[in-house]
């Protein structure tokens, strides 16, 4: 009996392992010099790659599986056709677009106008698809010959309609016609007309394949990896370690301490000094406008001066961002550059400066009346607001920090609270908060209109009830909901910009939100197997493989590594092809070639060692045994 | 044999009331967290307000959150014993039995060796202590060391010294991201080499409890009046050993039952400080994304885990101890 149970038990221990593995697969080890490793997008397990579900779909389901009509380059503000050939306003309700030739989905099939039909008129069928809502103001789809659509509006949405453009996947008719649920439908076979397939998934990573009948081959050429392994990785910091090993290629994570150890790993970034990141979208502080004091624009304006944004980007970021500019418009990208108003920042914006917010707070009756360091109210009731973040969040939470110390200068009482983010989030979209850090929707898009309408939506619901749109303070004021509608509906390039101003002088007037930071686009990669990456000195994409931004340049940047050749045989070292790299000063890439043997060395050693450890682990197993024959 | 009958029969009865209770409190603790579980689902569509206004009314009808709690509670009961535990929120719109199942071998792959393991060389080695006085003032400290630790403490230490410190074992995970799981050799070895730290935080921390608990009894035996006897007769220290050995694993026994509990709730930490893809790893998700379905079927699966362990302990105490199986006949007659 006693002699069964060991066997019993490494038996089950055998099945319980191979069990869900099944029969054996042809290749176990992916060839290291034709896969790239990826990570920064992707946080729970892979399983929606259903692209009509955007908000649920893995990142690279739009972009890599599935693809885009235009794709979007932010560095340029240019759209380019992707699989369109061309698109045009030709009359003021209809928009035309011409497909390329020769488009193909993975099984074969012809991609034709048909299929781009389908997909517009499949959202009007299915409520709940990420583009649903187009069908308020599109009348019909028309198929004019097989590579030509027309759509005709009821009502255009010029700068709207251009988000939708790099942002809508097109779906192969002849699949997606016999699916009925599609809000609730996985699609973990999915069948695009991308450059990449999906290969396999697990709990901690998806795999996604090179298609090589890939119809843009013709167009663009083959993208170098042939292997993407998209990994979850859970710290930032072993994203950090496995960069310097070599075990991660691309890297969209924040990274701690990347200005430390960039220049002894040779680690790329965007820029090769502070604050290394592009900025990507614009962290507010969102106050309650609904609530006193805070709806009163002079005590927001003097929260404003009292909050040193300097700091936040040196605490809370390590300076890999930078504070933002009044408006929160991020000016790196020419999108917004252009209709930014620089005289009204003169006007009506604001720097730190704690003398002048005290200065309002005493003239608005706001004084420390019983002498406890904070100020109370005009009515002598004592003034107590919360700033809220999730919990764990931790750079957020130490700017909560930062301008509670910074308002607390000025005596205005404030406590962080860290609450758990689905608590978090309900507080946001009901308005059941005073003042809150967020940025979900204030990224660079083609329109600033899609960035104003997320930050002053005006169609809000009153608190307690939950809203979706950013303007989680409540903010409301008729002429901004006038001009963001003037805006969306208007095509004199010339008046769009008057009514931009306007925007921007209202907001910095009635200030209802304070733009902090500027997140950063993080990317962090590695020379030690794929080089040619963009960075400030060969700006050729945007570097970033979020979900649905893989079509703001992601796909590009495939299209233009180059694989190291020399990794697959570890002894000639990467010195020749780091010179390569374009991008990086002199010195930064001799340091690189130095300090590329010592990480080969020190991944050989590790591997010896890897062999010693089970080895030790067998020995310590046999210890009692050993024990029991001495006796 | 009616006396086993008996004793199966309220053994039963007991387990029954205790899985009706525990399912019950696995209903409403997810239910008393703070937060909207739809909202987090929704959250990533931050931008489109419209469509997202029309999704929140969908979910919430889809989970059926619309309906009031003891409808909810019914409806959870006719799941749960028809096996269907519903539609993960957070891993949408993957059903929770299928992300159970693939998480679930990971779980047996720890547990099962780590607690036979060290139940035997536990065992082995406080027998050795408690005979040997010289060697027992040297294990006994590691034994305490070991026993006091908590699991994910412990994990800690080792993930510390032999992966931060050492490189000789990987950080996280099960296999490598760079390999497609398949009954090769190397993916065995790869499989092995990311799962030896899991289980040495397991086996470890088990090892100490055990080795103390049948330290004590051997001393306590050893000094019995049938040892005495035997002593005096001149048997062989081996056959001394043998009997007292026999003795001392009774309690042992007993504590496998206890223990369990503990070792599954260890395991969950473990699973989490390893990013290993088990259910303890999956609950985690679970919580920190308030996905009531997942955190209901991820303990649902602890739940039962325990009881039908607890369960087959108690049916082998009533085989291998004859004073269980005689106290419930005598009452019987």
């Amino acid at each position: 009996m006693k002699k069964l149970l060991g066997p019993i038990v490494v038996g089950i221990f055998f099945l319980s392992l191979f069990g869900q593995f099944g029969a054996a697969a042809t290749q176990t080890q992916l060839p290291r010099s034709e896969t790239i490793y990826v990570g920064g997008g992707l946080w729970s397990q892979p399983n929606n790659f259903n692209p009509t579900v955007s908000w649920a779909a893995v990142t690279g389901t739009i972009g890599l599986i599935y693809e885009t009509l235009f794709i979007y380059d932010p560095l340029k503000d240019k759209l380019e056709p992707w699989l369109a050939k061309s698109g045009e306003w030709i009359s003021n309700d209809t928009y035309r677009v011409v497909l390329k030739s020769g488009l193909t989905w993975q099984d074969g099939k012809p991609l034709t106008a048909e299929d781009v039909k389908f997909t517009f008129d499949y959202a009007k069928e299915h409520q709940g698809l990420s583009y649903s809502p187009i069908w308020g103001w599109l009348k019909e789809v028309k198929v004019v010959n097989e590579n030509t659509v027309d759509f005709v509006f009821s009502e255009p949405h010029y700068e709207e309609w251009k988000y939708w453009l790099y942002n809508i996947a097109i779906i192969p008719k002849h699949i997606w016609q016999s699916i009925d649920n599609p809000q609730s439908f996985a699609n973990m076979k999915p069948v695009g007309s991308g450059m990449y397939k999906l290969y396999k998934t697990d709990q901690m990573r998806f795999i996604l394949v090179r298609n090589d009948n890939w119809w843009g081959i013709k167009y663009y050429g083959k993208p170098a990896p042939k292997y993407i392994v998209y990994v979850i990785v859970y710290s930032n910091n072993l994203a950090l370690s496995m960069l310097v090993k070599g075990d991660l290629d691309w890297s969209n994570f924040f990274i701690p301490g990347v200005p430390d150890v960039k220049s002894h790993y040779g680690i790329v970034t965007w820029f090769d000094k502070q604050p290394y990141h592009l900025p990507i979208n614009t962290a507010f502080l969102f106050m309650n406008n609904q609530k006193a004091p805070l709806n009163n624009p002079e005590f927001r304006r003097a929260i404003a001066y009292a909050i040193n944004p300097k700091e936040i980007a040196a605490r809370a970021e390590e300076n890999q961002v930078e504070p933002a500019n009044p408006t929160g418009l991020i000016l790196n990208y020419p999108v917004f550059k252009k209709i930014y108003d620089a005289d009204a920042v003169k006007k009506y914006g604001f720097t730190y400066d704690p003398a002048k917010a005290k200065e309002i707070l005493d003239k608005l009756g706001y004084k420390d009346i019983n002498g406890d360091g904070y100020r109370e109210t005009p009515d002598g009731k004592p003034l107590k607001l919360t700033i809220e973040v999730p919990y764990g969040w931790t750079d957020w939470m130490e700017m909560c920090r930062v301008i509670s110390e910074d308002l607390q200068m000025v005596g205005i009482r404030v406590d962080p609270k860290f609450p758990d983010y689905s608590k978090y989030y309900e507080d946001i979209t009901k308005g059941q908060f005073d003042m809150a850090i967020n940025n979900f929707g204030s990224q660079v898009y083609a329109t600033p209109w899609q960035w104003f309408n997320w930050l002053l939506y005006p169609d809000v619901a009153p608190i307690g009830n939950a809203t979706y749109s950013g303007n989680w303070g409540r903010y409301k004021n008729n002429r901004v909901a006038e001009l963001l509608h003037m805006i969306n509906t208007e095509k004199d390039e010339n008046k769009k910009i008057q009514y931009y101003h306007e925007l921007q002088e209202i907001f910095l007037k009635d200030l209802p939100y304070i733009p902090l930071i500027y997140n950063g686009a993080w990317f962090e990669a590695s020379n030690q197997y794929w080089t040619n990456w963009p960075t400030e000195h060969n700006p050729y994409a945007l570097p970033i493989t979020w979900q649905n931004y893989w079509q703001m340049g992601g796909v590009k940047v495939l299209l233009n590594l180059k694989p190291v050749k020399a990794a697959t045989t570890p002894s000639s070292s990467s010195s020749s092809s780091s010179s390569s790299i374009s991008t990086s000063s002199p010195s930064s890439s001799s340091s690189t070639s130095q300090t590329t043997p010592s990480t080969t060395s020190s991944s050989t050693s590790k591997s010896k060692k890897g062999i010693c450890g089970p080895a030790l682990a067998v020995g310590l197993a046999l210890v009692p045994l050993l024990l029991r024959r001495r006796k | 044999m009616s006396g086993i009958k008996r004793y199966l029969i309220r053994k039963t009865l007991i387990y029954t009331l205790t899985f009706f209770l525990a399912v019950t409190i696995d209903f409403i603790i997810p239910r008393m967290m703070p937060g909207d579980p739809i909202g987090v689902l929704l959250s990533r569509f931050a931008t489109l307000p419209e469509a997202t206004k029309y999704l929140h009314g969908y979910f919430v009808q889809a989970f059926g959150l619309n309906k009031p709690l003891w409808e909810q509670y019914l409806s959870f009961w006719n799941a749960v014993l028809h096996g269907d535990l519903g539609v993960s929120i957070y891993y949408y719109p993957k059903p929770v039995t299928e992300i159970l199942k693939a998480a679930i071998p990971y779980d047996l792959a720890l547990l099962f060796p780590a607690l036979v393991a060290s139940w035997f060389v536990g065992n082995w080695l406080g027998a050795i202590a408690g005979k040997n006085r010289k060697l027992d003032s040297y294990l006994m400290p590691v034994f305490y060391f070991l026993q006091a630790s908590p699991y994910f403490w412990f994990a800690i230490l080792l993930s510390y010294l032999f992966t931060f410190k050492l490189g000789w074992f990987p950080i996280s995970g099960a296999y490598s991201y760079g390999i497609i799981p398949s009954l090769s050799w190397e993916f065995i070895k790869d499989y092995l080499y990311h799962w030896i730290l899991p289980f040495l935080s397991l086996f470890m921390v088990q090892l100490g409890g055990w080795a103390i608990g049948m330290r004590n009894m051997i001393i306590y035996e050893v000094e019995a009046d049938y040892i005495r006897y035997l002593e005096a007769l001149g048997a062989s220290e081996r056959t001394l050993m043998k009997h007292a050995f026999k003795n001392a694993m009774l309690p042992q026994v007993t504590g496998l039952a206890i223990q369990l509990g503990l070792l599954v709730a260890g395991n969950v930490t473990v699973q989490i400080v390893f990013s290993y893809p088990g259910i303890g790893y999956v609950l985690m998700q679970g919580i920190m994304n308030q996905d009531y379905f997942l955190i209901q079927g991820a303990f649902l699966v602890i739940i039962l885990t325990v009881l039908i362990a607890n369960f087959t302990i108690d049916l082998l105490y009533a085989l291998i101890d004859p004073r269980v199986r005689t106290s419930y006949t005598e009452e019987g007659a």
